[in-house]
């Protein structure tokens, strides 16, 4: 079991910081799932853990070990890339087995570690495929199991779901979630995603333009949003956040800004399974009507703002109708609009 | 006339250039020195008439056609493997991100702009018995005064060298090609799991470079039997035949002696050779050898 950890860690191109002055730290065993917008520096995140990319400031410690300027092969990681670096000319069991016949392990050991990752990725019918013959996903597979043979305690995954099907998808997330658990593997996990860094992550470290927006747990992120960021790109559907100024009737009809936040400078954050539709709430207009099955989303606008509403089961609304929108007690996340972050909110 | 076969007459107009040039200086020159071959040579007095095998015998019983072939199957020896190794080299150093690349490349590659009679007038220089560049950098270092394309012994060898300087850059060009298209996240998988420089090269490089190589290889085999700018320029195949090659013989059987015939036959022996080459390495080594 290894930890990882960057403190003040910078990837500066020229101009461009693509990773600017970042610190976190991944407990052992545990899954970070690196969250965030395409472009935002996920990659070179990971790039920079690896030591793919020499960091231009900051430390970077693997396993309690400065590894800041240490080879990649000194660091005790495997990684799975994005565009999963598959060498064409071996076969599907030859790629997986590079790094073991590279570190000259026996015969043995290698084909029992092979069968092994074969039988969990269910590769074994495509070992003596090569690459160009295989799938996008089974490609990715293949890209797992050499990570899985590696045995490294730390892991690095580039998005590696990110070409599978639905269904694929959510039974390969289990797969490695187990896999992780069962071998200790500390892991840091790259995903546009939300739904997948939600669901696999003990830690979400959620990052927009080089810097870190907020780190922490699942429920923390959904729960309490740092920023109004990171309160819309998490959730689905996102937060309803909407900035009180020139909302005829909410002073009335909705909670009152916390001292100290003055009403032209707030904005409301509310989930959309705590905004009510009520008698006498603050007046809106449907403009669209989702029903998903077990729940109703209801998009209505206020004023200028869309919201949405998240209601169980079927409702009765219709396009066109006036509704009231009532935000009970407790459910107000109150953002500052000069520089997006939280003043306060349900705890 | 239908659309259908205008486009026909009109395709057919169109290759009609190239395919009469082609055919009139590669195709019917090859044809008729195979029937040349077959007839005695002709002169003021004696017209030519069909003279069988003769010409292959008197071939055969040629010590120079010999010494010409060994020659050129050392030649071959000596230039290809180290071309192309050292183009895979230089390749490789100049597709790593370094400073000044683009000067480098350059450097590397000019040798193959320059006409052959132009790079032989340069190393005539560096070969020059005393005053050669090559000659006063031994002499600084206090070694024995050689004279490189004087003596029997180095002659082959001077016009080796010559070749492979001139070869190296050009087939670089083809491996920096080849080394563009291959992802470079290959070679950070690869140093992930720990593989040295040299592994990876032999295991991931070499082998996708492959193709590269096949193809590489068949202009090295053709250049080694073709190349004979630097000869005339440098040596004439002299000390005493040392350094004869094959085409620079029937250049001196035809244009010297005037012995058409015979180098007619000489000729179809060059042929025949080539020939040989392009059918194994497309064959056989074509079906070895991995394709993406
Ligand atoms: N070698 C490079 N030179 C210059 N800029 C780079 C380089 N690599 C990445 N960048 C820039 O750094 C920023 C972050 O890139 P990165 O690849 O880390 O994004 P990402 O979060 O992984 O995005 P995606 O989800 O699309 O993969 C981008 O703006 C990118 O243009
Ligand atoms: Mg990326």
């Amino acid at each position: 079991m290894a930890a990882v950890e960057l403190r003040g860690v910078t990837k500066a191109w020229g101009e461009t910081r693509a990773v600017d002055n970042i610190s976190f730290r991944v407990e052992p065993g545990h899954l970070v799932a690196l969250l965030g917008p395409s472009g935002c520096g996920k990659s070179t995140t990971l790039r920079l853990i690896a030591g793919l990319e020499e960091a231009s400031d900051g430390v970077i410690r693997i396993a309690d070990r400065d590894v800041t300027h240490a080879p990649p092969a000194g660091r005790g990681i495997a990684m799975v890339f994005q565009n999963y670096a598959l060498f064409p000319h071996l076969t599907v069991a030859e790629n997986i087995i590079f790094g073991l016949r590279v570190r000259a392990l026996d015969k043995a050991e290698r084909d029992a570690r092979l069968k092994e990752a074969a039988t969990i990725l269910g590769l074994g019918k495509l070992l003596d495929r090569k690459p160009s013959q295989l799938s996008g996903g089974q490609q990715q597979r293949v890209a797992l199991g050499r990570a899985i043979v590696a045995r490294a305690p730390v892991c690095l995954m580039d998005e590696p779901l990110s070409n599978l099907d639905a269904q694929l998808r959510v039974e390969m997330r289990r797969e490695i979630r187990d896999l992780q658990r069962r071998l200790g593997i500390t892991m840091v996990y790259v995903t546009h995603d939300q739904v997948e860094a939600m669901t696999m992550a003990d830690q979400v470290i959620l990052m927009r333009e080089g810097k870190i927006e907020q780190d922490g747990s699942p429920a923390d992120l959904y729960e309490r949003p740092e920023t109004i960021f990171v309160a819309r790109f998490v959730g689905a559907p996102p937060m309803n956040v909407t900035p009180l100024a020139g909302l005829a009737g909410a002073e009335a009809a909705w909670p009152a800004p916390p001292d100290g936040l003055p009403r032209e400078r707030a904005a409301l954050g509310v989930r959309a399974e705590h905004l009510d539709i009520v008698e006498g709430g603050l007046p809106a207009d449907i403009v669209a009507v989702e029903y998903l099955g077990g729940e109703t989303l209801v998009e209505a606008s206020l004023g200028s703002h869309r919201v949405i509403a998240r209601r169980p089961g079927k409702i009765a609304a219709r396009q066109g109708e006036r509704i009231g929108l009532h935000v009970p007690e407790g459910a107000a996340h109150w953002f500052d609009m000069s520089n997006g972050r939280r003043l306060s909110g349900p705890a | 006339m239908t659309a259908y076969q205008r486009a026909t007459v009109h395709g057919w107009l169109l290759l009609l250039p190239a395919m009469s040039c082609l055919a009139l200086f590669t195709h019917w020159p090859a044809v008729a020195s195979i029937i040349d071959s077959f007839y005695s040579t002709p002169r003021p007095r004696r017209p030519s008439r069909f003279i069988g095998l003769d010409n292959y015998e008197a071939m055969i019983a040629d010590p120079i056609f010999w010494r010409a072939l060994v020659n050129n199957f050392w030649f071959a020896v000596g230039t290809i493997p180290l071309s192309i190794g050292l183009a895979i080299l230089m390749a490789i150093w100049v597709n790593d991100r370094i400073k000044g690349q683009s000067l480098v490349r350059m450097a590397y590659f000019t040798p193959t702009i320059l006409p052959m009679i132009a790079v032989a007038n340069i190393w005539l220089f560096f070969f020059t018995p005393q005053y050669g560049l090559i000659e006063q950098v031994v002499q600084l270092f206090g070694g024995n005064a050689t004279n490189w394309l004087g003596s029997g012994d180095t002659a082959l060898f001077a016009v080796i060298v010559v070749a492979v300087w001139k070869e190296a850059g050009f087939f670089m060009i083809f491996y920096l090609a080849a080394l563009q298209g291959i992802s470079p996240s290959l070679g950070e998988a690869a140093a992930i799991e720990g593989a040295s420089r040299w592994y990876y090269f032999r295991r991931v490089l070499f082998p996708l470079l492959m193709p590269t190589t096949l193809f590489v290889l068949i202009n090295a085999m053709i250049n080694a039997f073709r190349m004979v700018d630097h000869i005339v320029v440098m040596t004439k195949g002299g000390p005493d035949n040392a350094t004869i090659l094959l085409l620079y013989y029937i250049y001196q059987v035809g244009f010297s002696f005037w012995d058409t015939a015979y180098a007619a036959t000489l000729t179809c022996v060059l042929l025949a050779l080539l020939a040989i080459i392009a059918f194994v390495q497309y064959g056989w080594l074509e079906r070895r050898i991995h394709y993406r």
